[in-house]
């Protein structure tokens, strides 16, 4: 019976969750569309860049009759632009002559995903586990490095961790290569190929798991410091259980609450790439693109990546309200 | 009913015990020498403003002493066996088997993201090494017993009333059939008729299952209702013990007298409460002597030197130089 209802309730809140994400996804795909549009300088323009002093007024107008740039910008291209990209039509780049904008996306997605997944995952099982443990043992040694530690990663630049990496790593000792996702000299047989892919991960997974893992270890340990405080851990001990059964049966899963949240939001820049990182790195994934349209003026291909980074932002609240509600009984 | 069997072995004998809080250099001295005995089947009231060390005493006896608290003197005999209270590992077979605790505001007691048969269920599984199955159909036998369906078993403790969470908490700390229940202020949270569903719950439990109870309150009026015997504490000490009826007839020792006389009765037109003045006793510098003699209105200048004696006085005990203590042999004479 009360089962029913509090299904009937998940439901619900499914529902809501899910109808919240999807208006918010129309608010930043529009609210995308106008940064782009207020940005001086006319399109047309710019595809005739380099060849301006022969174009005629004519030519200008030709080819923003030709893109539709001549029609209102509200309703027209606004619609036109909200349902191509519903189609995954995301327009072509200006770097990249001729080139569709979700093409260029999906080739560097790849790079981006292993780079910021594999961080992420390293940072998830070696940051979380060593912030809940150095909450548990307030004021142990362990507790003492980890946390002075975790707060010099969480607050140093990741750029700035890249490039010691670099000079400690790469330029110094030569142990692991610092520039691109492949040395040119490599083999095209697939195992060589591998490793050699994993050996320029290395440093670039490096420097972001880092930052990340200071960040867990910060926002674990405060939230496992703050759980050991409650009446409920004395009912535990109480209860007559080992120090091991009160934190794997009544701590951890009330500390992991606040850390679930920061892990679902963190997940959505899994696709959004590390901009700086990549940048140092001159690592071949989607911060790297940024970067490069950045240099060339590159709209459409800054304005897909921008929505691609608000659809997964909104994707990872949507995913970490649900995870909140299986984890916390008080908010279903 | 305290003295009923007088011959037998107490369930829990308290020796002198004294507990510090803090460091070695300058301890807080939390009790004093706290010595009483518990039949089986007894209930007792501690009673005693903030900082009398009630809490600590029956915290001491379930084995529940914090990390920064030292015994310094003292022992505590359950069953005729001494108990390790200042061993943390070597008190965990003790606890819940022997001695468990109704808490105070069952809210944060019950952690919140656990239904609450399985948190019945836990120490059945942990120490009486029953099967999942078992323990969960014992949970629900419990909750039966305290009165809650079986079918809001799947609840979480947010979705109870108070006063269920509190009938969750009793039938918890009954799952390995313990001997001894410590209630912490079991019903301060809770509304006034809700407040006397739970203690009539508590007695009929006890006279059901034959349990010791140590009840921890500030009120009174709870311990009229619920206890055999009263004991006042005072500043990390015992001041008077004595049975209920013999506490409100005949209070000895001044500071009960003021604490019975605070009690406001409507019912004889006495609707203000009567505070007893003064401030309560620094625990780090406490005053020499009788602690409370900075307050009593009847101080003569041995309470200000000399701590009075916890001795034997009627049927009770009573520490105050205006009732010096009679003779141990006449004691027996007279019982």
């Amino acid at each position: 019976m009360a089962g029913q209802a509090s299904r009937n309730f998940m439901s619900r809140r499914l529902g809501l969750a899910l109808i919240r994400a999807i208006v918010t996804l129309l608010i930043v795909a529009t609210l995308n569309f106008i940064l782009f549009r207020v940005i001086p300088g006319d399109p047309a323009n710019m595809l005739l860049a380099g060849a301006r002093s022969s174009v005629t007024a004519e030519q200008i107008e030709a080819q923003r009759q030709n893109w539709g740039l001549d029609r209102p910008l509200f309703p027209d291209q606004v619609v036109d632009y909200l349902w191509a990209s519903l189609h995954g039509d995301l327009g072509y780049s200006f770097k990249f002559r001729g080139r569709q904008v979700a093409d260029l996306i999906f080739e560097r997605l790849p790079a981006t995903i292993a780079l910021v997944g594999l961080a992420q995952i390293i940072a998830i099982l070696g940051g979380v586990m060593l912030g809940l443990y150095a909450g548990w043992r307030r004021g142990g040694a362990i507790d003492n490095i980890a946390t002075v530690s975790s707060l010099a990663l969480y607050s140093t630049p990741a750029f700035w961790l890249a490039m010691l990496l670099i000079v400690t790593f790469s330029t110094v000792s030569g142990w692991l290569p610092g520039y691109g996702a492949y040395s040119p000299s490599a083999s095209i047989a697939s195992v060589d190929r591998l490793l050699d892919y994993l050996k320029h991960l290395a440093l670039p997974v490096a420097a972001v798991a880092l930052g990340l893992i200071g960040q867990y270890v910060v926002v674990a340990r405060a939230a496992m410091s703050e759980v050991v405080t409650e009446d409920y851990m004395v009912t535990a001990r109480a209860k007559g259980l080992t120090h091991r059964q009160m934190l794997m049966h009544h701590a951890c899963r009330n500390a992991m609450l606040p850390v679930v949240t920061l892990i679902t939001l963190n997940l959505g820049y899994v696709v959004a790439g590390a901009i700086t990182v990549e940048a140092v790195f001159a690592w071949p994934g989607i911060g790297g693109l940024t970067v490069e349209a950045l240099n060339a003026r590159d709209y459409p291909v800054l304005q897909g990546i921008f929505l691609l980074l608000g659809a997964s932002i909104v994707a990872a609240n949507l995913l970490a309200d649900l995870a909140y509600g299986i984890l916390d009984p008080r908010v279903r | 009913m305290t003295n009923s069997f007088p011959d037998k072995e107490p369930l829990l004998r308290v020796d002198g015990l004294s507990v510090d809080y803090g460091l070695k250099g300058d301890p807080l001295r939390a009790i004093d020498g706290v010595s009483f005995e518990l039949r089986t089947g007894e209930a007792v009231a501690l009673v005693g403003e903030s900082g009398s060390g009630k809490t600590t005493t029956a915290m001491a006896i379930a084995g529940l002493l914090s990390p920064n608290a030292r015994v310094s003197g003292g022992q505590v005999h359950y069953r005729g066996q001494r108990l390790p209270i200042d061993d943390d590992a070597a008190m965990r077979p003790h606890r819940w088997s022997e001695t468990s605790v109704v808490f105070q505001g069952a809210m944060n007691a019950l952690n919140p993201v656990h239904r609450i048969t399985k948190q019945i269920a836990e120490p059945c599984i942990l120490k009486l090494g029953m099967t999942r199955g078992e323990a969960t159909a014992r949970a629900i036998e419990l909750l039966e017993l305290v009165g809650i369906p079986a079918d809001r078993g799947v609840a979480y403790p947010h979705e109870l009333s108070g006063g269920m969470r509190q009938r969750v908490m009793i039938a918890m700390a009954l799952a390995c059939r313990p001997s001894i229940i410590v209630g912490d202020e079991p019903t301060t949270a809770l509304d006034v008729i809700t407040q006397a569903q739970i203690l009539k719950l508590l007695r009929d439990l006890r006279s059901q299952l034959n349990l010791a109870l140590i009840l921890i309150t500030h009120d009174l009026s709870v311990v009229a209702e619920s206890c055999d015997r009263v004991m006042i504490m005072y500043s990390g000490r015992v001041v008077e013990d004595g049975t209920v009826a013999e506490i409100f007839a005949e209070p000895k020792h001044p500071y009960t007298k003021l604490l019975i006389a605070s009690i406001p009765n409507p019912a004889n037109g006495k609707k203000m409460i009567r505070p007893i003045p003064g401030d309560p006793p620094n625990l780090v510098n406490r005053p020499s002597g009788c602690a409370f003699h900075p307050r009593c209105p009847s101080t003569m200048s041995v309470c200000t030197t000399e701590v009075p004696r916890l001795g034997r006085f009627g049927h009770g005990r009573v520490a105050c130089h205006l009732h010096p203590p009679l003779q141990e042999n006449m004691v027996t004479v007279h019982a």
